[in-house]
């Protein structure tokens, strides 16, 4: 039992941070500019083959350099010819325009690559038991993961708090109206932050690649997560956003890694009732539950805390 | 006779700044009340907060002699109380005659009725092509309300404003921006529309303000300094220190 | 005073041959369903019209909420899904009680379905409106999806819950076996629901649902509140969105997981914004046109998802009043007889477009086939390529290099030629 919570916390951090690393991006972008980003995870669905491609042609660290520059770059170019485009239709043309980008790089990425995982592996540096609990081998990798994430973590924290580009997003967040005041230097600055949050995404790609699966839906898979994650946090809060995150990532680790159900906590159901949606609830596992778990803490906060747990507005 | 509106000590805070502070107005049935006041003063922190799009840190608002303070805006409204829109706020992709007609629904009693067909209402017709005459805009009656020239548009909020038939109406600045011309056309508009009606009007153009009320408060930083009849304002010293004087600079 | 004589009497005839041709049309979509299939009578053609009636159910309803209130769902299909799923049931239910209700009114009971978890769920989903809506929107839409492969009593688990529409009692002594009489069964409830969809734009409920989508700050102060606006809106477009998910029920006689997914989410939003959401019509030829593409693409292309996407994309930033917004702009000019004067600059630019998309075309399938090893030649218009050829691979650079940049410029003249006829045709009192 000690094991299990040990290594599910640990779990449960890296994909917290994992997430932190591609909320965090959304959240500035949807402060700044009021664009939901769709196509949010579909970056980090191309950081994680990108990596996996760079990896074959020219190994394993400099594609940790090169796929989030890419997919920044991609990124930066959707800003400027995309959104900036759009712009004048407004927020719900710019929303389907990202959605339409997901869609479509979705099934560039399966025209690519196909459909199936593709054997995006574990660099051999790294490919070494870190430490053992109890009966357990802890991944080396991870703990890179781990390390990279929280090195990039800090990092972020740094940029906003010493920088001006930092100071101006800062201000953006607690107050959106002013981000029309920026004069001439808007376009830079959304080009800027939508580049970055693109390559924080591609870089959670990249190193999330080797260790969860690599694959065509992956993207589809994450990205209702993500929106999860920051109306849980709160709309507009980093700090909202970096606990949702580590709540998320912690409980729906925990989740997977319990077997237990009603039946086996409570016995069995006499079985002359038959199937019925009590039995269904009554067998079902808390691992089997795990992936609906986001969604129920989502309803769950629309109704207890509509702004989200560090929300301060309303849209 | 209980007042129209009454405003008891009331106080908004955003943060730790008070915008407004003991704020004190009563403004008596039929009476056209002007707030006037230098920029920034809270002229339209005070039409939210009577209207119910902001609450009040601290105090009351009454409506009629009910507390008003508290309830949402459109609660305010069906009692009676309509308000216009200082930044010209229509419905753009609908037409000026969908627009006036909206206005119009809940005041009919039609609400939110889905079996209804809204074209043969004969009472909600007759009472929104009374009011695209009143405002002067039948001739654009098909044309969406985002295409309408500016002074039109100011002319449409005010027929959107009236039209649910409030007691009480209240118009932020309704001839900003205007000219001279469109100015004596609005004032004409609001004169004629507003009879027998309680108007509060916030406006920055003295012969409007002069013109057109009964009574009038000055409003300075968040306070109100002085209430009172045209004339009395007129002579009041504190208004001309703090108000009239830097207006004549 | 002269002027305004003539507008009053211009509007006073235009809302009386308005009338002839609104009850025109709709006469005539009505006589076009019961024609269409004694003309294509195949079974492929049969089965093609029956799933795009559901779909243009289906994209009407999504347009009460995207269109009418401006509330954009990721997550329709699971009213569709619930709709189809209580359809199922409703129908072993009756088969199973001997219960005397015939086949016809079984779309009721899929409309129930969706009307019953919009009320349930809609009332906290529509607190707020905007990008808020649709993030919760899909967080729903993926809770739905997930629990229904928990709820195996009810969903069936994988393989769904399938039914047998020729066991439930006659009406009129059809059996519906045969699709011909599905296919009737569907267009009868396509026109049914198609009017009721459109009376609800013309109530004073349909109506305020335009202004909350408009402004709906400004609503509050005439009396509404636009969350009960748009928990009402919300709440019709989950009851024909079952209707739709009810008739696909029979029409498959099953219905499964794939019912309320993404996929099927996403699919109505493109048919619906591609189609054009300003207009009543647009979700009509969208739903006909993306069911249409889905049916006839996937035999051609491996990637037609793929186009779809690229479609879609084109239409938000070049058009985002969708195919009906593109029609419904030159009708001003037909009015003012100005069209002739675009259309010789619509040609010219259309041959560029043409080499333009034919490149894309070539583009992305010598890249899909040779990824996908079968490397079968590409036909384009009679003309074979060989994806792995180079000669293939620098036509299509050709094609779109040389076609965006004279497409390009053909299309600024088609602007300029607009913009002329256009302000011809508003100096003649023609609006857009």
């Amino acid at each position: 039992m000690l094991e299990l919570i040990v290594i599910s916390t640990l779990n449960g951090l890296l994909f917290g941070m994992l997430l932190f690393l591609l909320s965090s991006g959304l959240t500035v972008i949807f402060s700044m500019m009021g664009v939901l980003n769709f196509a949010h995870a579909s970056f980090y669905m191309l950081g994680a083959f990108f990596g996996f491609q760079l990896t074959k042609w020219v190994g394993f660290w400099p594609a940790l350099l090169l796929a989030p520059l890419l997919v920044g770059a991609i990124g930066m170019a959707v800003e400027r010819y995309g959104l900036r485009n759009t712009h004048k239709h407004g927020h719900v043309a710019e929303l389907l325009l990202t959605f339409g980008l997901a869609f479509a790089i979705e099934e560039i990425v399966a025209m690519m690559w196909g459909r199936s995982p593709v054997d995006y592996r574990v660099p051999a540096l790294l490919d070494f038991p870190a430490f053992t609990i109890f009966s357990t081998n802890y991944p080396a990798y991870k703990i890179f993961m781990l390390a990279v994430s929280i090195l990039i973590f800090i990092v972020l924290l740094t940029v906003l708090k010493r920088t001006r580009v930092g100071l101006i997003v800062q201000a953006a967040l607690t107050h959106p109206h002013m981000v029309g005041h920026l004069g001439h230097n808007v376009g830079r600055i959304f080009m800027l932050v939508f580049g970055v949050g693109s390559a924080l995404a591609g870089i959670a790609g990249v190193i999330a690649g080797p260790a969860l699966v690599t694959q065509s839906d992956m993207a589809a898979a994450l990205g209702p997560i993500l929106f999860v994650v920051i109306v849980f946090g709160g709309l507009g809060s980093l700090p909202g956003a970096f606990i949702a995150s580590l709540v998320i990532g912690l409980i729906q680790t925990f989740a997977v890694a319990l077997n237990g159900s009603l039946a086996s906590a409570f016995g069995p159901l006499d079985p002359s009732a038959g199937p019925s949606v009590l039995t269904d609830i009554w067998n079902v596992t808390i691992a089997q539950v795990a992936p609906i778990v986001p969604y129920l803490l989502l309803v769950i906060i629309l109704i207890v805390r509509p702004m989200g747990l560090m929300g301060t507005r309303e849209t | 006779m209980t007042a129209a509106i009454e405003v008891r000590a009331v106080e908004k805070r955003f943060g730790n700044v008070d915008i407004i502070r003991d704020l004190n107005l009563s403004v008596a049935q039929g009476e056209r009340h002007a707030i006037i006041g230098p920029n920034g003063a809270g002229k339209s922190t005070t039409f939210n907060l009577i209207s119910g799009h902001i609450k009040p840190t601290l105090g009351e608002v009454r409506l009629n002699g009910d507390v008003i303070s508290g309830l949402r805006p459109f609660e305010i409204n069906r009692r009676g109380l309509s308000r216009s829109f200082q930044v010209t706020n229509v419905f753009a992709r609908m037409s000026v005659w969908e627009n006036v007609r909206c206005a119009v629904l809940w005041a009919t009693g039609h609400r939110y009725a889905f079996w209804k067909n809204v074209d043969s209402l004969p009472e909600v017709r007759e009472r929104t092509a009374q009011i695209l005459d009143d405002i002067h805009l039948t001739h654009r009656r098909d044309v969406p309300a985002g295409l309408l020239t500016y002074a039109e548009q100011r002319e449409l909020e005010i027929g959107i404003t009236i039209a649910g038939g409030a007691t009480v109406v209240m118009l932020d600045e309704p001839t900003a921006g205007m000219s001279h011309a469109e100015t004596d056309r609005a004032v004409s508009l609001i004169r004629r529309l507003t009879e027998g009606k309680t108007l509060v009007i916030v406006e920055h153009d003295m012969s409007v303000v002069f013109g057109l009320a009964d009574r009038i408060s000055v409003l300075v930083y968040g306070h109100i300094i002085a209430s009172g009849t045209p004339e009395e304002i007129r002579r009041d010293p504190k208004v001309k220190e703090a108000y009239l004087g830097e207006e004549a600079h | 005073m002269s002027a305004k004589t003539i507008s009053t009497s211009t509007i006073a005839e235009r809302s009386v041959g308005d009338g002839l041709r609104f009850y025109g049309i709709w006469l005539a979509g009505i006589a076009v369903l019961i024609v269409l299939p004694l003309i294509f009578s195949s079974g492929g053609s049969l089965t093609s019209f029956s799933l795009i009636g559901i779909a243009i159910v289906f994209a009407l309803s999504y347009n009460i909420l995207l269109g009418q209130t401006g509330l954009l769902s990721f997550g329709h299909a699971v009213h569709y899904g619930l709709g189809g799923f209580a359809a199922c049931h409703m129908m072993n239910a009756v088969v199973s009680h001997g219960w005397p209700i015939p086949l016809p009114f079984i779309p009721l009971f899929g409309g129930l379905g969706g009307l019953a978890f919009a009320i349930i769920i809609g009332w906290v989903m529509t607190k707020r409106a905007g990008t808020v809506f649709s993030m919760i929107s899909l967080g729903i839409a993926e809770l739905v999806a997930s629990s229904s492969l928990i709820l195996r009593s009810v969903f069936g688990g994988e393989s769904g819950i399938s039914t047998d529409r020729t066991a439930l009692p006659k009406i009129l002594g059809l059996s519906f076996g045969p699709q011909l009489q599905v296919y009737y069964l569907i267009a009868f409830w396509l026109v049914i629901s198609a009017i009721a969809m459109y009376a609800l734009t013309r109530t004073p409920l349909g109506r305020i649902s335009n202004a909350v989508r408009d402004n709906p700050e400004r609503v509050q102060f005439i009396g509404y509140d636009p969350h009960v606006v748009r928990y009402i809106a919300f709440c019709f477009a989950g009851f024909f969105a079952g209707v739709a998910g009810g008739l696909a029920a029979i029409n498959f006689e099953i219905a499964n997981a794939a019912y309320l997914g993404a996929i099927q989410s996403g699919l109505v939003l493109f048919s619906t914004f591609i189609g054009g959401v300003a207009f009543f019509f647009g979700p009509i030829l969208g739903a006909i046109l993306v069911t249409y593409l889905q049916l006839g693409l996937t035999s051609v292309t491996g990637v037609w998802q793929l186009y779809f996407g690229i479609i879609f994309i084109g239409i938000v930033m070049l058009s985002p009043g969708g195919i009906a917004g593109l029609i419904m702009m030159h009708r001003p000019l037909v009015r003012a007889k100005t069209l002739p004067t675009v259309i010789p600059s619509y040609l010219l630019a259309a041959v560029p477009t043409l080499a333009l998309a034919c490149g894309v075309i070539l583009t992305i399938e010598s890249i899909a086939r040779t990824h996908s090893g079968q490397g079968s030649p590409i036909n384009l218009f009679g003309v074979a390529f060989s994806p792995a050829s180079p000669v293939t691979w620098a036509s299509a650079a050709i094609l779109v290099a040389g076609g965006f940049f004279v497409a390009r410029l053909s299309w600024r003249r088609v602007g300029e030629a607009w913009d002329r006829a256009a302000t011809v045709a508003r100096d003649r009192g023609y609006l857009a």
